[in-house]
């Protein structure tokens, strides 16, 4: 297409206008498609985080994790156990954030330790399992001893703070305000550009070519000399790590925190992000997560849809919101299961048939 | 002693009840390798279609006994789940067999998902009450007390159990499911028509799968959309634990899971001083299931030990 073609003959230009883009968005959302958009925004870049944390794990090393937002659960636990009135402890974000990272890196440890070395399909089940033995303990330990708030939750969970600068509330600078989803969307997209970078340089270092010789074929990575458990967990506890700052900054942002938050369903939502957009591929994992961040808001209108055409709310959205992620993921493997915005690489992997595309790689080995 | 031979007895009821959920699991991990993850859900589908056959029967004739109305329940669940094992099978699986080990998996989440929803749409999000339709009746077994209902459910399983084995071990068909067990290719060449062999695989689980559903709705009195998820888990953990792809290891690990978690979640009180309580039944599996597979991969009864992502 001649305009993408435009843009990539102009690398500059394209990330000037990228950048501006992105610093006036959450403004634009806002005066287009109302305020709620904004935190919505704020969502949809979490969850970029997340799906780039899970990309490591899925699409990287090849290790299904079913159980990611356990991670995301400790991360947000801890922070709401050290900033906040339930233990009377109110440390600053930029100390609790690495500790809810650090813990959540911890579990991914010890849970990957031992489980590793099975077969991929006994992985997924097992982290799974400890999504849920996760999700039971922060319902339930809230007696005798109240650690969590059982499904209650907590809340009064203090916000992002910079000394007497707090994101709660509106701020104006420059004549302009920036009200606390605002300044969420600014703290979340740079932590998003960090992931980014981290996962970018990651993918061609050389773990991250240890990471896709195990993808492909473990026996003869093992045989190349790689410590194949080490390296495998080492992606388990960076994705883990990543889930646990999500967490953080998600108690934060949201002040409140249940159980409810993080079920299965949420780990299955960001792996049919990585999935659906193209795992293994950072744009791909990008517009995966904001396309389901998105798409289930938009949705929403799909019942005003219903009530202007047939008179009343034959099925409500949220009802078929995960039926369509159901089908979808199906669909997907079934059709293209390198996802939208795929890899070249993971491309070549699904299609071995496609020969010339073998032929090409010889040439052309950068991807 | 008392509560732990009233554990044990509601331990065994429940484990025969997962043990025929495993079976399931367990038959197609045999055969294709494949952890058919949308089993709970046949299983709750079972459960539902069952119900709704039963509501049906009570509103046209109420006064017919309480176990032939259980019966058209169950004899109308077992052909629906038999077409949507085979319906899985062709969809969602057949044209995946050769891609890679994620995708089948993924589908199979995908499916669950749809089930899952498919039947919240039909029968709504509220728990369905299974109508007090068996007949009633207790009996004092040292000092703990055994209904009717759980001798029924304990006395079915076996017997599917035993038929199933019988089928495995004696009939043309399971040799033929043995055969492609050990090498698809090798029975390919000997003759076996590989395709059907999997398609009756998934449609004898999924009758099994109904049996059990039938089972867990009438033991809880309870029916619910989301029923599947958690007790697919548990049977898939019971089916690891007796050694995944080997059927008699299928029912131990069943009976087993069921009497650890019955006795677990009757002892934790007292174990942790009070600390945790019977509300973590559900971690048990888990715990299980984490433990087998660290100290022993292979479950009790497998033999093959799996090594390769």
């Amino acid at each position: 297409m001649p305009v993408i073609k435009f843009f990539r003959q102009r690398p500059q230009l394209t990330l000037l206008l990228l950048a501006v883009l992105l610093a006036v968005l959450p403004f634009l959302v806002g005066a287009g498609l109302g305020k709620s958009w904004i935190r919505v925004l704020d969502f949809a870049l979490l969850y970029v985080l997340l799906a780039l944390g899970l990309n490591i794990v899925v699409g990287y090393a090849g290790l299904l994790d079913l159980g990611y937002i356990a991670f995301y659960a400790l991360g947000a636990y801890l922070y709401a156990w050290l900033a906040s009135p339930h233990f009377g402890l109110h440390l600053p974000f930029w100390a609790v954030l690495p500790i809810g990272a650090l813990l959540a890196g911890l579990f991914g440890v010890l849970l990957g330790a031992p489980t590793l070395r099975l077969r991929g399909d006994y992985l997924a089940i097992v982290t799974l399992g400890f999504g849920e033995i996760i999700r039971i303990f922060m319902n339930n330990l809230n007696a005798p001893v109240n650690i969590t708030n059982g499904p209650q939750g907590m809340n009064l969970i203090d916000p992002i703070a910079f000394g007497d600068f707090t994101f709660k509330g509106t701020h104006h600078f420059f004549g302009i305000a920036f009200s606390s989803a605002h300044l969420y969307y600014y703290l979340f997209l740079g932590f998003v550009l960090l992931a980014m970078l981290i996962a970018l340089r990651l993918q061609d270092s050389r773990i991250g070519r240890a990471w896709a010789a195990i993808r492909e074929d473990e026996v003869a990575a093992a045989a190349m000399g790689i410590n194949t458990r080490n390296v495998k967990l080492l992606a388990f506890a960076m994705g883990a790590t990543f889930g646990g700052l999500a967490g953080g900054l998600f108690a934060a942002f949201q002040g409140f925190i249940s159980p409810e938050s993080f079920g299965l369903m949420e780990s299955i939502m960001i792996l049919c992000m990585i999935v659906l957009g193209g795992m293994g591929n950072i744009p791909g994992v990008i517009l995966g997560a904001v396309l389901l961040t998105v798409l289930p808001e938009a949705l929403r209108y799909l019942g005003d849809a219903q009530r202007a055409l047939l008179g009343h709310v034959a099925l409500d959205p949220a009802d078929l919101r995960m039926l369509l992620f159901g089908v979808a993921l199906i669909l997907m493997m079934l059709f293209r299961p390198e996802g939208l915005l795929p890899s070249r690489r993971r491309q070549r992997e699904l299609h071995p048939e496609d020969g010339p595309g073998e032929q090409a790689s010889l040439y052309d080995s950068r991807g | 002693m008392d509560i732990f031979v009233q554990q044990l007895i509601n331990g065994l009821v429940l484990g025969s009840i997962y043990a025929l959920v495993a079976l399931g699991y367990t038959m197609v991990y045999g055969i294709l390798e494949l952890i058919n993850f949308a089993h709970g859900e046949v299983t709750m589908f079972g459960a539902m279609v069952a119900l709704a056959v039963i509501g049906v029967v009570l509103g046209v004739a109420p006064d017919l006994p309480g176990l032939l109305v259980v019966l058209a329940g169950v004899l109308v669940a077992i052909p629906v789940c038999m077409l949507l094992g085979f319906s899985i099978e062709r969809l969602a699986y057949r044209p995946l067999r050769n891609a890679p080990r994620l995708a089948p998996l993924i589908t199979a989440i995908g499916l669950s998902i749809v089930l899952q929803n498919v039947a919240m749409l039909i029968w709504g999000r509220q728990y369905i009450a299974f109508p007090p339709l068996l007949p009633k009746g207790q009996y004092e077994v040292l000092g703990a007390h055994v209904s009717n209902l759980q001798i029924f459910i304990v006395v079915l399983s076996i017997l599917v159990m035993l038929g199933l084995w019988f089928m495995v071990q004696k009939t043309r068909l399971g040799r033929a499911m043995r055969a492609t067990a050990q090498s698809r290719a090798v029975a390919q060449l000997m003759g076996v028509n590989v395709n059907s062999v999997i398609a009756a695989t998934f449609v004898i689980g999924s009758a099994l799968a109904a049996v059990a559903g039938v089972m867990v709705s009438a033991y809880y009195g309870l029916a619910h959309y989301y029923m599947g998820f958690l007790l697919g888990l548990k049977a898939f953990s019971a089916a690891v634990l007796g050694g995944i792809g080997n059927i008699a290891g299928a029912m131990l690990g069943g009976l087993l899971l069921g009497v650890i978690e019955a006795l677990g979640a009757g002892y934790i009180g007292d174990l942790t001083g009070g600390f945790l309580g019977s509300h973590y039944q559900d971690v048990f599996a888990f715990f299980v299931l984490i433990l087998v597979l660290v100290f022993r991969p292979s479950g009790l009864l497998g033999e093959r030990v799996a090594t390769r992502a």
